[in-house]
């Protein structure tokens, strides 16, 4: 997965993701819509690009690992795996009914899914664990931590902050979904996160800024990173909550909730009209 | 008592991880500052290499154990009970126990004997959180000989093992040789007219009473319950068929921990007269920890007091 891909192919195939997430999301009538929006170009700059994975053996020991910690917004993930191969596409449909792999919020057993997560902050921790004992082992492969902005209000995170960068944990890299909302509202109202770069950094970490939607940035961004060698790295990825619904987009309401049957038609009309242009 | 030999159990289960590091070179020690005070200091000593210190947090240490198991490493994350369950109850809860992760708790300064840094440190209540997480094993070694032999045990079985110790130096009363599976509860002592259950340190108070008792013609039987999750249905059922009448003892709220384990069980499938000593809805506090003992009620008369009260109960 080291060729640069077509970017206008990962334009498409991000729209065609938005519309599996929100089919799926209609048909469980519940789940996590804006956050699962948000969160698009990041995975699929990862899956399509810079992860080496083999979907056919998601144990094997060398692979890549993401770890969502944010786990609200699994529609996200669950879509692009399914699309990755890694299980059938049709078992997207269901989500949240009772018996299926594709839980409201991630839990292993599902081919893909590295960690159970939902509840949030606990991510990262698990990521630097990983990276501690691959460091152990020789193994040379980078784990990914996708977190939310609400989500860095948990403390564990900034005690897993301090340990990567206390180990100089360079295979760690986290990724901010930085959409700006949370369930109370926007994050600046509920918990004050800037100057949230420097944060990080005088955690001791690499900090970058991105657009969180424009994969040429996000791929410029997961390469930027290869030389490092010393700490922990993280992407803040400016992302829109919603993003690609025009009412959806910015919406604190769409947090939690899932489309309607009118609404997911309105919505599969917009990003198909979004479609032809590309 | 005095011609006993002591030692805590958390000595013997400091022992036996380095036991552990000898002969298994997937386990990891993960400690919270506390590495001496848990013995996981004799680990980092030989293996410095695996060892590793998260500081004062214990949510991010078991996360980072999660971690650590998901690629097939043996973790031990070491710190005090009341940190280990409760400080890190979800992070225990989500990112070990959902999982089913080959995690293990080391959990010292179990129980009121803690002593004089009162209730902060008195873990009073983490048999109870610990064993109401789905997957999740419970061992409670009685002594330091068995102390080793759970630790090196919890090691061989797969999933979440939790494993309570105490701080203060306490009687030897199993021998080397004795078996020890965990989940396979021990006939300590024999006897017809009461059931005494117990786990950890208290076993040395279930052990006095059992021989006062005898001295009044009553022939008490006590049940070493080194492993409250899984319970060893099994013999707590012969045990009730025989006597008829139990009293649990433990250094833990009555509310929930090894006594409520036995109660449960027994209500449902053999109903006979159950008497809890145990903390009663409180906190600990400071002081010596036989000073505690006594002023908690759980000394070898409450036990001689409640049992003569469970044969009563019977013969209504």
């Amino acid at each position: 997965m080291t060729k640069k891909p077509n970017i206008n192919d990962l334009k498409k195939k991000a729209i065609q993701i938005r519309k599996d997430i929100l089919i799926m999301l209609e048909k469980a009538g519940s789940g996590h819509t804006g956050g699962s929006l948000s969160l698009v170009e990041i995975l699929l700059v990862l899956y399509y690009y810079k992860l080496r994975y083999d979907a056919k053996n998601p144990g094997w020991k060398q692979r890549d690992r993401v770890i969502l910690s944010k786990g609200h917004g699994c529609p996200a993930l669950y879509a692009v795996l399914a699309d990755c191969g890694y299980f059938p596409r049709e078992e997207l449909w269901t989500l949240r009914k009772l018996g299926s792999r594709l839980q409201g919020h991630p839990q292993i057993g599902l081919p893909g899914v590295e960690v159970s997560s939902g509840s949030l902050g606990q991510g990262l921790s698990i990521a630097n664990g990983i990276a501690l004992a691959n460091r152990m082992d020789g193994i040379k492969s980078k784990i990914y931590c996708i977190i939310g902005d609400g989500e860095s209000n948990e403390g564990q995170i900034w005690e897993a902050a301090m340990t990567a960068s206390h180990y100089g944990l360079n295979s760690v890299c986290c990724i901010v979904d930085f959409n700006k909302m949370q369930i109370d509202g926007f994050c600046c109202d509920v918990k004050k996160l800037e100057p949230y770069a420097k944060k990080w950094q005088a955690f001791g970490w690499h900090a970058d800024e991105v657009d969180g939607h424009d994969p040429e940035s996000l791929i410029k961004a997961v390469d930027g990173l290869d030389g490092i060698t010393d700490k922990p790295q993280i992407i803040i990825a400016h992302t829109v909550k919603g993003k690609g619904v025009s009412f959806v987009e910015n919406q604190v309401k769409w947090h939690g909730i899932s489309p309607k049957k009118e609404e997911l038609e309105k919505a599969i009309k917009e990003l198909d009209n979004e479609l032809e242009k590309l | 008592m005095s011609e006993m030999k002591h030692k805590p159990t958390r000595d013997g289960a400091g022992e036996a991880l380095v036991e552990l590091g000898r002969k298994n070179k997937n386990v990891v020690v993960l400690s919270a500052d506390l590495t001496d005070s848990t013995r996981a200091g004799w680990f980092k000593k030989e293996f410095p290499e695996r060892f590793i210190g998260f500081g004062v947090a214990e949510q991010d240490m078991i996360g980072a154990a999660a971690g650590m198991a998901l690629t097939g490493k043996i973790p031990f994350a070491c710190t005090f009970g009341v940190f280990a369950s409760g400080r890190a109850w979800d992070q225990v809860r989500v990112s070990i126990a959902y999982m089913n992760l080959n995690v293990k708790i080391i959990g010292t300064h179990g129980g009121i004997t803690v002593g004089e840094d009162g209730a902060t440190h008195q873990a009073l209540d983490e048999i109870a959180l610990m064993r109401i997480l789905p997957n999740m094993t419970v061992v409670v070694p009685s002594d330091a000989v068995e102390a080793y032999k759970a630790t090196l045990k919890a090691a061989e079985i797969q999933g979440p093992v939790y494993i309570r110790l105490g701080r203060n130096p306490a009687p030897i009363l199993t021998k080397k040789e004795d078996p020890f599976e965990i989940g396979k509860a021990v006939l300590y002592e024999d006897g017809k007219d009461v059931t005494i259950v117990t786990c950890g340190h208290s076993l040395y108070e279930a052990k006095e009473a059992r021989e006062a008792l005898k001295r009044e013609g009553i022939y008490a039987q006590v049940i070493n319950l080194h492993t409250p999750k899984p319970l060893d249905e099994e013999l707590i059922l012969e045990a009730a068929r025989k006597t008829g009448a139990f009293v649990t003892l433990e250094e833990h709220t009555i509310f929930g921990g090894m006594g409520s384990v036995v109660a449960e069980f027994l209500s449902q499938n053999y109903p006979i007269p159950v008497k809890m000593i145990g903390i009663k809805d409180s906190f600990g506090e400071s002081g010596a920890p036989l000073e505690l003992l006594e002023h908690f009620g759980l000394t070898v008369e409450h036990v001689i007091k409640a049992a003569r009260e469970a044969i009563k109960a019977k013969k209504r």
